[in-house]
């Protein structure tokens, strides 16, 4: 078709233990273009993240990808041999998580984990390596890159740990980057630094970005466009401006209205917060047709009876509800 | 479901032991002290005698039962203590903190360093042979494990949430290790007494096995095996099916107890999706 | 009420230093400062917010506030009396002056109790021994927190975590306090969940006449909840004043820097910051902010002698003397 970099076709994710298979992730299609930065929004256990590890190939049973079609770089994730997405892994696709603590080795000085991306990917001789690692730890502003190669990752605070993993990940220079909530767990300052480290070392490479977050302010500042997630299903697409200023969706319109906003107090004085009713569906339980309607204060009959089609939005977006915003 | 059945087997293994020790006096076709008849000494399993006779002409089985008594009474009395004591330092160990614990947990090591049985034999050979020596003794040196998880579990529960809450609500620290803390840790605290009550019933056994236990002629599983010794070879049913009742029992406790942690766990439950 | 302005709760120079033991056999003692020398008041019916990054002490400062963790120096007055030192009341008395309600859902309830245990325990321990009065408190309180009556009988894990957090403010306010103590409240909620929360807290401080401690490092919700900030880095107040003045006009480089640092959506897109954090503003003749630099601070050494200073009414700055 085009010369995205990853189509993600009707994905569709179950759990399958026991006999028994719940749904989790159901006909979820997205692309990201060369360059892009495409941000997945939703709410736990809404399926981003279990979408972005099917992508990477690192799902554990019980969950199970049941269909759809997952094309990167032309070829079928789907149809690669465990060796081989390996080797894609950490070449190609490289991933940093919420808690770089987790994805460390605690036993390894941090240059070393740098240096063994080089080794294992480039063919690089561990002096080589080495060199390297000190380069790739200044790349991500880690003062005296030097000294701290030989730093443990428990000497190092959270914000530090990270750059480390995004020194890691964007070692060998991968086309896609996924980050999953990779700001959740520092503070506000810290994560300011870091998003903009991703940012702009991602531009430089031109490397593709896939953002997942429940995070609206960290997806805005990040991305160029994105999807959100509403109980396993992508519920709207838009590019960024349009997603925020004029959501489509009443889920994400719901969402914008029911956080207090920054000087609008100043303003407006203070007003109650929208809620949103209710309480988030569990995947036992999802709710036939639309799965955002026993919420939803503009829901009609047909929400239920229906789960609701495409409906395309004007520049480069779409809407799955019956009744949304025109 | 495996853990299910864990429950299942174990359960009804330790019903059965426990139905038979409790039901002895009706189910034991002989007295398992009086009845000796030198006639019929050393008879393997027949008809009449099940389990055989001894070199006394006991009915084994009958001594089976009654023994089931004692092995019972050791296993369940002394886990009663162990427990007690283990979750009584261990609780207010990992509460406190400061020097208690340090001494606690300086004592717990050196129990831990010392085998049980090495402490059980000395504080025997001390009180001398019987049921409430070895009560005391078997429940006075198994406590350590039972303390250890007692202890860790104190050290995180006590940072939860609702801990810290039954504190500002106004509740004293008693009342909080015996309502907030203790609950949350039963599960694992029984698991170690079950498993306990096997340890426990197999150092009756060697125990008495030392002629250090219950005295003979009252027939216990260890005294049992000890009789038995020099007859293994002309009349092995006089040692195997004490043997085996031990075996029951552990197993069954054993069983039991692991069925019992996946059960107690309320995150298993919880995490139904 | 009282009417010779004492505050509700005043905090008074309050220090509060651990020992940390490390080096071979725990023989090196170094002294972790987690609150320095810390002076704020609340004032009946106010929300205060104390904000800062983690490690800044404002936990700490929480629980002192809760009797939950010892003072190394100083006071703390509840209504005048002084609840630290040896004037300390017994937990039973305290149990009616402040609660707390927790960040974490999900760890804040006792997994065995049901809801209703977990609410009658706490009456019937404060003397409240009818059992049909204690029923009407309970049943009434759920209400008030949005629960139907009979889902007291449930365990916590039959409850969603927005739920769950309704529950913790039951259990909070169940024995009447006057001070509320709020650890983040809704950062571990769904988004989805949190305006649900928020409105609940802010109507149930009108109702009951509450005041509410909070504790965040989420401005947004910061400035739509508090009528007065203070601002922590390092265990000492650097900025405090009127939820106005803070977040219109932020003095303390600090203060603009988290405040610079806040990713709301919209302004995002817009790129118009409703405060210009830019440029910090000059300080008063003689006097440097205190800190201007950020990330080298040594929890371990005792900072140097520095002043909060009242810029004008209700908006005071960290400032150290130039030297």
């Amino acid at each position: 078709m085009t010369d995205n970099l990853l189509e993600v076709r009707d994905l569709r994710l179950d759990i399958v233990s026991g006999g028994v298979s719940h749904n989790v992730v159901d006909n979820v299609s997205f692309s990201i273009g060369r360059g892009e930065a495409y941000g997945l929004v939703g709410e736990s256990g809404c399926g981003k993240s279990i979408t972005a590890l099917s992508i990477i190939g690192l799902l554990r049973k019980p969950l199970a990808v049941t269909g759809g079609t997952l094309n990167f770089n032309g070829r079928d994730l789907r149809g690669l041999s465990k060796g081989e997405l390996r080797r894609l892994r950490g070449e190609k696709i490289a991933m940093i998580f919420q808690e770089p603590m987790t994805a460390l080795n605690p036993l390894s000085p941090v240059g070393r984990q740098i240096a063994e991306m080089f080794v294992l990917h480039k063919g690089a001789t561990w002096k080589e390596a080495e060199r390297l690692a000190i380069e790739a730890l200044g790349n991500v502003q880690v003062p005296a890159p030097e000294e701290r190669v030989k730093a443990y990752p428990h000497q190092m605070s959270g914000g530090m740990r990270q750059r480390v993993m995004i020194a890691i990940a964007l070692a060998c220079n991968p086309d896609l980057l996924i980050a999953d909530e990779p700001t959740t767990a520092l503070d506000v300052t810290v994560q300011a630094e870091i998003l903009k480290l991703v940012k702009e070392l991602c531009a430089a490479r031109g490397t593709s970005v896939l953002m997942i977050s429940h995070d609206l302010g960290v997806i805005a500042n990040m991305c160029n466009r994105v999807g959100i997630m509403y109980a396993g299903r992508l519920v709207e697409e838009r590019p960024v401006a349009d997603l925020f200023l004029h959501p489509a969706h009443p889920y994400t319109g719901g969402l914008l209205k029911s956080l207090p906003q920054l000087g609008s107090r100043r303003l407006e004085g203070r007003k109650r917060l929208q809620e949103i009713e209710g309480t988030v569906p569990s995947i036992a339980n999802f709710p036939p047709g639309c799965r955002f309607q026993p919420r939803c204060h503009r829901a009609t009959p047909v929400c239920s009876a229906e789960i609701p089609p495409l409906s395309a939005l004007s520049h480069d977006g779409f809407v799955k509800c019956f009744n949304h915003e025109r | 479901m495996r853990l299910r059945l864990n429950l299942l087997i174990g359960g009804v293994l330790c019903i059965v032991i426990i139905s038979a020790a409790l039901l002895a006096p009706w189910l034991a076709p002989t007295d398992p002290v009086l009845d000796a008849d030198l006639m019929n000494a050393e008879l393997p399993p027949d008809a009449q005698f099940w389990f055989g006779t001894d070199a006394q002409g006991r009915d084994v089985l009958s001594r089976i039962l009654y023994g089931a008594r004692i092995s019972l009474a050791v296993g369940i009395g002394s886990q009663v203590i162990n427990t007690l004591i283990g979750l009584a330092l261990g609780i207010s160990a990992g509460y406190f903190g400061g020097w208690w614990d340090d001494f606690v947990t300086g004592l717990t090591n050196l129990m831990l360093a010392i085998p049980s049985l090495i402490f059980a034999l000395a504080i025997m050979a001390i009180l001398g042979p019987g049921l409430v020596s070895l009560l005391i003794a078997l429940g006075l040196t198994n406590w350590s494990w039972t303390c250890r998880i007692a202890r860790s579990s104190a050290l995180s529960l006590k940072k939860q949430g609702y801990v810290q809450a039954a504190k500002t609500l106004g509740y004293g620290d008693i009342r909080i290790m015996i309502t907030q803390i203790l609950p949350n840790m039963i599960g694992p605290i029984l698991v170690i007494g079950t498993l306990g009550m096997g340890d426990a019933i197999l150092a009756e056994a060697a125990l008495s096995y030392l002629g250090l236990g219950i005295k003979p002629p009252f027939p216990s599983w260890g005294n049992m095996l000890t009789d038995a010794r020099e007859l293994i070879v002309i009349a092995p049913w006089a040692a195997i099916f004490p043997g085996l009742a031990i075996f029951v029992t552990v197993l069954g406790l054993n069983l039991f107890g692991d069925g019992l942690r996946d059960w107690l766990d309320p995150h298993m439950k919880a995490r139904q999706l | 009420m009282s009417d010779n302005n004492e505050p509700l709760v005043r905090v008074d120079n309050l220090s509060v230093h651990f020992p940390v033991r490390n080096g071979l056999f725990g023989r090196t003692k170094r002294t972790l400062r987690a609150v320095n020398e810390l002076s704020l008041t609340l004032n009946k019916g106010e929300c205060l917010s104390v904000v800062g990054e983690s490690g800044c002490g404002k936990s700490t400062l929480a629980l002192s506030i809760l009797g939950l963790q010892e003072p190394t120096a100083g006071e703390i007055f509840f209504e005048g009396r002084s609840i630290t030192g040896k004037a300390q009341p017994t937990r039973l008395e305290r149990a009616g002056m402040a609660q707390m309600v927790f960040q974490d859902p999900y760890a804040s309830l006792n997994p065995r109790q049901t809801i209703y245990t977990s609410l009658a325990a706490p009456l019937k321990l404060h003397g409240v021994k009818d059992r049909a009065e204690i029923n009407r408190r309970i049943e009434s309180m759920m209400q008030l927190v949005g629960l139907k009556p009979e889902q007291a009988r449930r365990f916590p894990h039959e409850f969603s975590g927005g739920q769950r957090q309704r529950i913790g403010i039951a259990r909070a306010l169940i024995l009447n306090p006057k001070v509320v103590v709020l650890d983040e409240p809704v950062s571990a909620l769904d988004v989805s969940i949190r305006a649900q929360i928020i409105n609940l807290l802010l109507e149930l401080k009108e109702r009951l006449d509450l005041s509410y401690i909070m504790i965040s490092h989420d401005l947004s919700v910061v400035e739509h909840m508090s009528d007065r900030v203070a601002v922590m880095y390092f265990g000492q107040i650097v900025e405090t004043g009127s939820w106005d003045r803070v977040f219109t006009d932020p003095q303390h480089p600090y203060t603009r820097r988290l405040i610079g640092a806040i990713l709301d959506p919209v302004t995002e897109l817009t790129g118009q910051s409703p405060v210009d954090t830019r440029e910090t503003p000059e300080p008063p003749a003689g006097y440097d902010y205190y800190p201007r630099e950020f990330g080298k601070h040594d929890v371990y050494s005792l900072p140097p002698a520095s002043q909060l200073v009242a810029l004008r009414e209700d908006h005071s700055v960290r400032l150290i003397a130039r030297g």
